[in-house]
């Protein structure tokens, strides 16, 4: 029996008007495919690249590598506070600019200018060339036409995105849709309390997307995870989302999280117990706007019940927002067909005492423990989808999103494929899309 | 020399080991240890958990002194070993095989 409803014509995925077709997984095992979506979807979407916080002051930088598009980028924080991201490269002859002792490793730290360990070219937090070794010896070098390479940013909500379409792309904000609306009184300013985790996990980057888009696997895979007589009772119930919702390439699902505090605490481990705090975050909401109480745009079921708003925010962002006033976020940046790295952060207002810091690593620890269980899975996964052995699979109205995600990106790559616009890059192709409606 | 511990938490001394003060070196101590030894840290960390949190909070987190930074150190050890003691039965995640989900950033104290 059905404990929430869903809305006419009965299902949530064909209300989102998604097919309910049988779903091959051929996007996630062709190394042809993976070559095209790295044009056709990494080249062509607004990505995210982290947040405001990592840059705390004039002349804070961090890099990161990305693989899918084979470059490393150069985030900085100017002298007037604006976020710039450049190509991480020397214009001299291409030298790799900021990084320590390896070459691929990701870097952080601040500077007044970046200077290259080469010949020593200088570059302002501006990107401009500043200052060229032996200036005379070069013929007729004009600086001005040899700073950093810049790429297009825009910034929401704190969280810093990049663009590399080399065609202009529909604003950011006009990206994200009502999904930016929803979450713009979100305090995620408050939350610098940062644990970061990364994996490397041996598996399509749409797959990890897929184990965290559903919380119909939690009660079984998870099932260790709760005392024995609440994981029977939660597998009898089984996982019905509370609400989903597709806008544009992007989806979301409302969940319930009825364990932040339990109704019965006999419920929960002893650690949780003694802690208040566990898999849903410490029990007690911190006393800020908007995180005591959720702002309007979340938990639109209206569900007493509720625990959590995930966003899946294409290509290869997630937000979850956790009712407790904690929220976390994952990235999956492709290495490979069949390999990603994947990013996973906990956000919580930094704590007062020890109590809440203990409480809070207990939340962070439990998450890792979850996700460690989800990506052995996963690399499973992606050895028996490339037997082939099946090529079509039935996908559930529980997986919606995931439904969702192999057909948008499915689409980005037949548009390449075809010489056309993807679908959501343009404000005319989103409109055109909603209108299909 | 000064006491390891705050006054109180003798029962702690044995498991000064795991006053470690980043995830990765409790992690892997974790994984490196039996359950037996889990199992000797729990019993004598669990009882005193409240306690724990109790004489910390009082304190500012940012300036602890070295003793009650052992002691929150060893707090962290036994949220990580509570996993395999009321969970798993065993030190690792199970099913994790050969996976790895390293923790690259945390909050400083």
């Amino acid at each position: 029996m059905s404990l929430v409803s869903k809305p006419a014509p009965g299902s949530w995925t064909e209300h989102a008007t998604l097919d309910t077709d049988l779903v091959a997984f051929e996007d996630s095992i062709s190394p042809e495919h993976y070559e095209l979506e790295r044009e056709a979807i990494f080249r062509r979407t607004w990505l995210n690249v982290g947040r405001v916080e990592q840059l705390p002051r004039v002349g804070s930088y961090y890099t990161k590598e990305l693989d899918v598009l084979r470059t490393s980028i150069l985030v900085v924080r100017d002298r007037t506070n604006e976020v710039h991201v450049f190509h991480n490269m020397c214009r001299h002859r291409g030298n790799k600019l900021v990084w320590q002792e390896h070459p691929g490793d990701e870097v952080s730290g601040a500077c007044r200018q970046f200077v290259c360990k080469y010949h020593g070219w200088r570059y302002g937090l501006e990107g401009s060339l500043d200052f060229v070794q032996q200036e005379s010896e070069f013929f007729d070098l004009d600086k001005s036409k040899f700073g950093l390479v810049p790429i297009r940013c825009e910034v929401w909500a704190g969280f810093i995105f990049v663009n590399f379409d080399p065609e202009e792309p529909i604003p950011l904000r006009q990206y994200l849709g009502s999904f930016a609306d929803r979450l713009d009184d979100y305090p995620f300013h408050e939350l610098t309390a940062v644990y970061r985790y990364r994996a490397d996990i041996h598996a399509n980057w749409k797959l990890y997307i897929d184990a965290f888009a559903e919380f119909y696997h939690a009660p079984v895979l998870h099932a260790g995870q709760y005392e024995d007589d609440e994981a029977r009772m939660l597998q009898g119930i089984g996982y019905e989302g509370l609400h989903y919702e597709i806008e544009g390439p992007h989806g979301m699902q409302s969940s319930w999280g009825g364990m932040a505090p339990p109704k019965d605490p006999m419920m929960v481990k002893p650690i949780e117990r003694i802690l208040r705090s566990g898999n849903f975050g410490p029990w007690d909401r911190p006393d800020i706007k908007g995180l005591s109480s959720p702002p309007e745009g979340l938990n639109p079921a209206r569900h007493p019940a509720w625990g959590t708003d995930s966003f899946v925010l294409f290509p290869n962002f997630m937000i979850l927002i956790w009712a407790p006033g904690w929220y976390i976020t994952y990235h999956y940046w492709p290495t490979a067909y069949n390999r990603h790295t994947f990013i996973g952060a906990c956000y919580f207002v930094p704590p007062m005492n020890a109590r809440e810091r203990m409480r809070q690593e207990l939340a962070a620890v439990t998450f890792k423990e979850f996700a460690l269980q989800d990506c052995n899975t996963l690399e499973a996964t992606q050895t028996m989808l490339e037997s082939r052995a099946a090529a079509e699979f039935p996908i559930c109205d529980q997986e919606l999103m995931i439904r969702h995600l192999h057909r948008t990106a499915t689409e980005y790559v037949d548009a390449q494929r075809k010489g056309r616009k993807p679908p959501h890059a343009s404000a005319s192709g989103r409109l055109s899309m909603l209108g299909a409606r | 020399m000064a006491n390891p511990l705050p006054p109180g938490f003798e029962a702690l001394e044995p498991y000064l080991d795991w006053a470690l003060a980043s995830e990765p070196e409790r992690y892997a101590k974790r994984l490196a240890s039996t359950m037996e030894e889990l199992q000797s840290l729990y019993d004598a960390g669990m009882p005193l958990l409240e306690d724990i949190m109790a004489y910390l909070e009082k304190l500012p987190l940012d300036d602890l002194p070295e003793d009650a930074t052992h002691l929150l150190h060893i707090g962290y050890s036994l949220i990580n070993v509570a996993f395999p003691i009321e969970a798993w039965k065993q030190p690792q995640v199970p099913d994790s095989g050969a996976s790895t989900f390293d923790c690259i950033e945390a909050p400083k104290v």
